[in-house]
């Protein structure tokens, strides 16, 4: 299990990283990397990144936006109509990438070549910041990433958006010290899964989870088809 | 008012969504990162903090666990900018305008208007994001595909307190 992991391992694999992405920027050399996350944290923030993960940030952001703006959710209409039940394309590509990654990862990570990234439960937290999101996502009408995505396609309102994102940042970040006293140790479980929640072997429990995400998202298609 | 219009995107929700997945997979394997969108936000707010007052930006709790640089998630950030215009820009689907049509059928066509909500809405949304502990792609796509609990459990009050932010502004 992954589920504790030491920070303090974290220069190791941002050294290995940084003798590997040298000699071969962009290559990746299956078995020194995957040796890499073995030992590596889940957290990047002790340390700065190599200019290899600078790249390979700017390289993956490319194709998420990229795929963003496909997908349609860089538009104020569709975003809008997720929050109004009317248009289910945000839910379908969302169920869609938890339920593909989902196997995908898990069996990477059986397969020993990644670490795990589970963020931490506390339900005080998740719950009055998540319910303080959406009312800036309905303000707003995108979110973090796909208000980039609208800005790229010339959404100019998003431009608003970004400032107000980033101001809104920099004021948790100056009330950081009392929530992080207060709030984000109000029914703090660490970092909980679901199948350890309700009891049950991973594996099994995704056997069931992505069956019942795929019937999710057919009802989605059968009652609310393409385009609505 | 007709909000059912919506043409969704130029591709399938279901390619995008399982390209979406497959590009997790990648981020994980190659940059041993998950996909997220909101510690960005922060951190450039903390290197303009940085430009006003370098102590008190760095004396900030927050600020000393989420180092204010640029690092692979701030990258990340602006790929999705870059990659969103090539998209449009290729696909024809560049809008260029600053009053989305949504939003001036219900709200007229101020642009101070639009632009103040849209600052306030940003500012809200990312109070509410660092503090959730991830937004919309960081709990909602990542933390999900990983089974936490938190994730789920803060990808819900996302669509709750949306849904009803936006049911009251349109009042449908």
């Amino acid at each position: 299990m992954n589920m504790n992991m030491d920070t303090n391992t974290l220069s190791d694999h941002d050294s290995l990283i940084h003798a590997e992405g040298s000699a071969t920027p962009h290559v990746p050399l299956p078995g020194i990397l995957p040796l890499a996350n073995k030992k590596a944290a889940d957290r990047q923030k002790e340390k700065a990144d190599t200019p290899r993960q600078i790249m390979l940030g700017l390289f993956f952001g490319v194709i998420f936006g990229f795929l963003l703006q496909k997908g349609g959710v860089g538009k104020y209409e569709v975003l809008l109509g997720a929050l109004f039940l009317t248009d289910f394309t945000v839910m379908k590509i969302m169920l869609t990438a938890i339920a593909t990654g989902m196997i995908g990862i898990f069996s990477l990570h059986a397969l020993g070549l990644v670490e795990l990234h589970v963020k931490p439960t506390r339900y005080a937290a998740n719950i009055i910041g998540g319910l303080i999101f959406g009312v800036g996502f309905g303000l707003l009408g995108y979110c973090p990433g796909t208000g980039t995505a609208a800005l790229g396609q010339g959404n100019f309102d998003a431009i608003a958006g970004v400032l107000g994102l980033l101001a809104g940042s920099y004021l948790y970040a100056e009330t950081s010290d009392f929530l992080e006293a207060t709030v984000l140790k109000w029914g703090n479980r660490g970092k909980i899964t679901l199948p350890e929640l309700v009891g049950a072997r991973r594996t099994i429990f995704i056997l069931w989870f992505v069956p019942l995400l795929a019937t999710i998202l057919y009802l989605l298609e059968t009652f609310f088809p393409m385009a609505r | 008012m007709d909000y059912m219009a919506s043409d969704g995107g130029a591709w399938s929700p279901y390619l995008v969504g399982a390209l979406i997945g497959l590009l997790s997979m990648a981020t994980f394997y190659f940059s041993n990162q998950p996909i997220g969108a909101s510690t960005a936000y922060a951190r450039i707010a903390g290197l303009i903090g940085k430009v006003f007052s370098k102590r008190h930006t760095e004396s900030l709790k927050f600020y000393q666990e989420t180092k204010p640089s640029i690092q692979w998630d701030v990258t990340l950030l602006l790929g999705i900018l870059l990659g969103a215009a090539i998209a449009a820009y290729t696909g024809g689907e560049i809008t260029g305008y600053w009053v989305p049509p949504l939003w001036e059928e219900r709200f007229g066509s101020s642009y101070a208007l639009r632009l103040g909500v849209a600052f306030l809405g940003g500012a809200v949304m990312a109070f509410g994001a660092r503090l959730a502990g991830g937004c919309t792609s960081g709990h909602g796509i990542s933390g999900a595909l990983q089974l936490s609990v938190g994730s789920w459990v803060a990808l819900i009050c996302f669509f709750i307190g949306g849904m009803t932010t936006a049911k009251l502004m349109f009042g449908i």
